[in-house]
């Protein structure tokens, strides 16, 4: 019973540990503006029943919502094409590379110059945040597909379609879809941080004008709001993940 | 093209060389297989077995040299050839079914004309009642026999098997080598069979080419027969039997010192 309820119990102890500290942190006066857990809790109890939180997440998810979708369909043909063509992994590789280690904050001017401070900077944003581990991760596994396999594919007169198509595609798929998690992830931070360095709109303009006023419990209602609900997010991908290649892919992982 | 060769030989090797990098895995082989017959290949682990198989499958390109089946130049693969592959090559993410019938999917046989061939092979090879579990749910045994199956299905004129008996027990390993007799008398197919047994090979076969090691050259054809005719467990204890498995063991035994 104890056992297995296990992994469920250390994750409340370790919620609890850390709530605790960040109360006692806070109650202690680390800084005048780190509030104490519970009165965060209560700003985003305020901001939950004003329904701001929520037109604030409704604006925030628009550029993750565009600009992920755009970097999963463009990054999985890119790295599906990279994968399969050693030219052309030559020639676009490099690009993604720069871009995961580019320092994105260092980007931000140059994007607003060229596009304005509207939506299409936020998206881009998301999307330089979120393309190249999505890029790279499907070249990475559509570039590992066992040779075994496509061997057995070209003498069973597989054309180069079916391939890419029946063998190639679903052997990478669960690396892919890992790399789309990630992905996710990262967008979630590009959301944010353009929502902070190109204008203050949603989840981003509530911390910034919390900020500005010294309202420092709504500020820090509204990062772990955002924290919790990337959490929830990629527990959720997680889940489709799951469902998706639910154990039949354990040869893959083993040879 | 060669009138005369063609009516008795499936597949011919003629002065094959086969480099990888600075390895050199073949070196000058030349080897003919009868139509009809069952030819096995013997020699010590990394004498370039499977690199042969797979010139002959057109999956491997030679360095030099040419193989012809049916008289004609093998550029690549072809749907006279089908491969039993040494480490099953099975999608782990597809039935036992779908792997079987994979080799028709590929050649755009309807699903449902696809699917009643895979069962019957699925049957004849033992896996009845398999047919909706996956790879990792087989043992070693039981994946080989997809392959098996998933070869046979694709009803090729040359069945190229490497090994394919090398993780089944002792038991079905006899039952498949009395099968494969079967398949040898019955079809008229020609088998390229990759060994490490020589009792197998010599039980089984029509023809044994025994290969040198790295670089690989064809030392010695032995064609055993004398006892073709009789009932399987007499072959076992039959003194022509007994004789060939005792001198190939001379002759290779030179090699494991
Ligand atoms: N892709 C490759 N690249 C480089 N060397 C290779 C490659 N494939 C095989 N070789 C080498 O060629 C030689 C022959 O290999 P091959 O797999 O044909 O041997 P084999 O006779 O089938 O051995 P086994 O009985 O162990 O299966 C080996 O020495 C191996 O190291
Ligand atoms: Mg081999």
């Amino acid at each position: 019973m104890f056992l297995r309820y296990r992994p469920l119990l250390l994750k409340i102890l370790s919620t609890v540990l850390i709530f605790g500290a960040w109360e006692i942190a806070g109650r202690a006066g680390v800084s005048f503006a780190f509030p104490t857990f519970l009165e965060s809790m209560a700003a985003l109890w305020g901001l939950t029943v004003e329904g701001t939180i929520f037109t604030a997440y409704a604006e925030t998810l628009k550029p993750l919502a565009v600009g992920i979708v755009i970097s999963a369909f463009i990054g999985i043909g890119l790295g599906v094409w990279i994968g399969l063509s050693r030219k052309f992994d030559w020639l676009v590789s490099p690009i993604f590379i720069v871009m995961q280690s580019a320092p994105l904050a260092a980007l931000i001017p140059l994007l607003i110059m060229v596009y304005g401070i509207g939506l299409t900077s936020k998206v881009f944003v998301v999307c330089i945040m979120a393309m190249p581990v999505i890029v790279l991760n499907t070249a990475g596994a559509v570039r590992n597909t066992p040779v075994h396999l496509i061997e057995m594919g070209q003498s069973f007169l597989g054309t180069r379609r079916d391939i890419i198509l029946k063998i190639i595609m679903p052997s990478a798929s669960p690396i892919i879809f890992a790399g789309l998690r990630l992905g996710v992830s990262a967008g979630f931070i590009g959301a944010i941080l353009a929502e902070l360095k190109i204008t203050p709109t949603g989840v981003g303009d509530i911390i910034t004008y919390s900020r500005s006023i010294a309202d420092y419990p709504n500020m820090y209602a509204a990062i772990f709001s955002i924290i919790v609900f990337a959490v929830l997010f990629l527990n959720f991908v997680e889940r489709i993940e799951n469902f998706l290649f639910k154990g039949n892919n354990k040869e893959l992982v083993s040879d | 093209m060669d009138g005369i060769m063609t009516t008795t030989h499936a597949v011919e090797v003629r002065n094959v060389f086969k480099n990888y990098g600075d390895v050199e895995a073949l070196h000058d082989l030349s080897l003919d297989f009868p139509k009809g017959e069952l030819t096995s290949l013997l020699g010590p682990s990394g004498c370039g077995k499977t690199t042969l198989l797979k010139i002959i499958a057109g999956l491997l390109p030679a360095t030099s040299g040419e193989v012809f089946v049916n008289g004609e130049t093998v550029t690549g693969p072809g749907p006279d050839r089908a491969f039993v592959f040494q480490d099953f090559a099975l999608l782990p993410w597809a039935s036992v079914l779908r792997n079987v019938a994979f080799g028709l999917e590929l050649r755009n046989v309807p699903k449902s004309e696809r699917e009643a061939k895979a069962e019957k092979y699925i049957a004849d090879v033992g896996l009845k009642g398999f047919e909706h579990k996956y790879p990792h749910q087989l043992s070693g045994g039981m994946r080989q026999r997809v392959g098996l199956a998933r070869a046979l299905s694709v009803d090729a004129q040359v069945l190229l098997m490497d090994e394919p008996f090398s993780a089944v027990d002792e038991q079905t390993r006899r039952k498949f080598q009395e099968d494969l007799l079967d398949l040898v008398q019955n079809e008229n197919k020609t088998f390229i069979f990759v060994t490490h047994s020589i009792e197998e090979a010599v039980y089984v076969s029509d023809q044994i080419a025994l290969l040198l090691p790295r670089p690989s050259r064809v030392s010695e054809i032995i064609r055993p027969g004398g006892f073709r005719h009789k009932d399987p467990d007499s072959i076992r204890r039959d003194s022509e039997y007994l004789d060939i498995v005792d001198d190939i063991w001379k002759s290779l035994r030179t090699y494991v010192e």
